[in-house]
């Protein structure tokens, strides 16, 4: 509890400080925003009524307390592009995002995992060379070409899985989530590979498993019990540590493959110069990155009881 | 110079100095040794030398302008005179390939610049001077490592307007405190040595310690973690720019070239297929090489298959190393 505690504290500034730089940021884009969203033709009038709409008239100390007052009561102001507040915006992003993230990582963990325990098992094999190439690919090939790759495989070349959209009932979502979470977590794959080979290699030494295998156990309940469990911290950590890149990556698929999404919601907001929902994509993700954080500490002490001490 | 100063004869004499600074001959040997042995790496080093050469090059070879359009060229597959094919507008695609590499190139060569110089001076502040300031610099980097590095470069482009210049700065922006993070781990461990100690002891002043001493010593790391910077900023490039930002149309690069060819895939694969091989290639050669380098200058880390160090992390987490690979990680290992 004390540790939870501990890392909480450690939270708060950060966050509260990516929050003051997202307020920060927000306040030195170029121009007037107003007039950006406005355009050239723009009279003076309605630049100046948008600017009030917006808060941007009122001296920056009281935008800053109306910022922070709208984070405290969920008020992220209103999208000028899309005419809908920017909470029920997000609200309705954040899914498709949330499961493409989820998915992608799964698909990291279920491909990466048993290929980096085989590669540790059968060092120096071809098993071993395939995860290391897979690693190097995975971290050298870009999202987007990933994602044209599997479009023109699986909706041009064989059409059996949608090129574009989220679906709309459950084996619909399914289907449209497959190519686009391959295409997410595959740079995660060599990664989660190598980093599970070289865990397991350095724990397969240890004394404790020269015991387990001393008083006869079997090989897998070696691996499995003793072995894997140790070994997959560094893995959660990995992935604790890339939820960022993985958001990004899910940024990119979401444009290769025409989904609804946070990317989406943020890019079409830069296009349109739509700062609220900039600002509100921003804190989203700010806020993932640090909940993710805490959830990985967390698990720590799932994984190793002795980190709970 | 350093050779009369006596502090420096205790570092030269200290073994847990991974390379000594005063035989660059035996580093150069050692790189030449790792980076020779392995045909794959020869191979990598040869890809960047070419690349680099061609994208040097570009303006001087006979080919059609990378903007240039011909109506009646539109969407032509490879032949002799286009060997790449062109584009929905004409344009020769083996020249916009060319002046992409250039930009790319040039990206992660600027990034590397611009990440390197602050993170180095972040990073001697935050492991080098107690206190405030190295509160305040990791607070600081604990703040910017909380966004996505892809959206605080989407944002921070969109602030600072579409050049390579500002493309360059806001993909540093995520990186600077990654790198700065990896000084301070390997400038902390330097500055307990004993030599350090000596020379200050000796009365050393503390430029002449941080610069002498400290900053001379973690050269080698850092270095390291320069050429794996590079894929990574060029990598974060292509991105931006095939989500039509920073660099745009007309000015060609790798990442809008795949964007548009996306656009018109079952008509005319050619257009996606060179810009996706060359970044693939580009960035994988980078890597290997990359690891390749890092392996002569650690040996340790070899054998165990360490990871490429992911500046992917998005916070620094104190993970708890209870599998740790070696007693001292070395800094630029994924940790």
């Amino acid at each position: 509890m004390k540790r939870i505690a501990q890392r909480l504290a450690q939270l708060v500034p950060t966050t509260v400080g990516a929050l003051v730089l997202v307020f920060v940021l927000m306040r030195v884009l170029p121009g007037d925003p107003a007039a950006a969203m406005l355009g050239t033709n723009a009279t003076p009038q309605a630049v100046a009524d948008l600017r009030s709409q917006l808060g941007l008239d009122k001296p920056l100390l009281q935008q800053f307390l109306d910022y922070v007052l709208g984070l405290g009561t969920l008020d992220l102001g209103r999208s000028l592009a899309l005419r809908a507040p920017v909470t029920s915006l997000l609200w309705q992003a954040l899914l498709p995002t949330l499961l493409l993230t989820i998915s992608g990582t799964l698909v990291s963990v279920i491909v990466g995992v048993p290929l980096g325990v085989a590669a540790a098992l059968k060092r120096g094999t071809w098993i071993d060379y395939t995860a290391t190439l897979l690693a190097l690919l995975g971290i050298s090939m870009p999202v987007f070409v990933w994602g044209v790759l599997l479009l023109l495989a699986f909706t041009l070349q064989w059409p059996v899985l949608p090129s574009a959209g989220a679906g709309s009932n459950p084996l619909e979502v399914a289907r449209a989530l497959i190519l686009p979470s391959i295409a997410t977590g595959f740079f995660q794959v060599g990664l989660v590979a190598r980093i599970t080979r070289s865990s397991l290699l350095s724990i397969l030494a240890n004394d404790y498993v020269r015991t387990a295998r001393a008083k006869g156990l079997a090989p897998p309940q070696v691996i499995g019990d003793h072995a894997l469990r140790n070994a997959l911290i560094p893995v959660l950590t990995v992935i604790g540590l890339n939820f960022g890149t993985l958001l990004g990556g899910a940024v990119v698929a979401e444009t290769v493959f025409t989904r609804p999404g946070l990317g989406r919601l943020i890019l079409d907001a830069i296009a349109a110069r739509d700062y609220p929902v900039i600002q509100g994509v921003m804190i989203v993700s700010v806020v993932f990155v640090v909940l993710l954080n805490l959830i990985v500490d967390l698990l720590y002490g799932v994984a190793d009881p002795r980190v709970r001490a | 110079m350093s050779s009369r100063h006596p502090a420096a004869r205790v570092g030269f004499w200290d073994p847990s100095r991974r390379v000594s600074r005063r035989d660059p001959n035996r580093l150069a040997r050692r790189l030449t040794a790792t980076v020779t042995a392995n045909p794959i790496v020869i191979a990598s080093g040869a890809f960047i030398v070419l690349i680099t050469a061609l994208a040097v090059c570009v303006p001087l070879l006979p080919l059609q302008g990378p903007t240039e359009q011909s109506v009646l060229f539109r969407l032509k597959p490879p032949s002799a005179e286009h060997v790449l094919g062109t584009d929905r507008l004409g344009r020769d695609i083996l020249s916009r390939l060319l002046w992409g590499a250039r930009l790319s190139l040039l990206v992660g060569v600027g990034v590397v610049a611009v990440s390197a110089t602050l993170g180095t001076i972040l990073g001697v502040v935050a492991g080098y001077f107690r206190g405030w300031p190295s509160e305040v610099v990791l607070r600081l980097t604990d703040i910017l490592l909380a966004f996505p590095p892809l959206i605080l470069a989407m944002v921070t482009v969109t602030i600072l307007g579409n050049s390579l210049l500002t493309v360059v700065l806001a993909i540093s922006v995520g990186i600077v405190p990654r790198f700065a993070r990896v000084a301070r781990a390997t400038i902390l461990a330097i500055r307990e040595r004993e030599y350090v100690e000596a020379a200050r002891a000796l009365g050393a002043s503390t430029p002449r310690i941080v610069v002498q001493h400290v900053l001379l010593n973690a050269v080698d790391p850092l270095i390291v973690l320069c050429t794996l910077l590079v894929p990574t900023a060029i990598l974060t490039e292509a991105l931006l720019s095939f989500l039509n930002l920073g660099i745009t149309e007309p000015e060609p690069t790798w990442g809008n070239m795949i964007y548009s060819g996306q656009l018109v895939l079952r008509e005319a694969t050619w257009l996606t297929a060179s810009p996706g091989v060359a970044i693939v290639l580009t960035v994988l050669a980078f890597n290997l090489l990359g690891d390749a380098i890092r392996d002569a200058f650690d040996p340790a880390v070899r054998d165990l298959g360490a990871p490429t160090p992911s500046l992917d992390e998005s916070l620094p987490t104190p993970a708890p190393r209870l599998s740790a690979a070696g007693p001292e990680p070395s800094p630029v290992a994924a940790s």
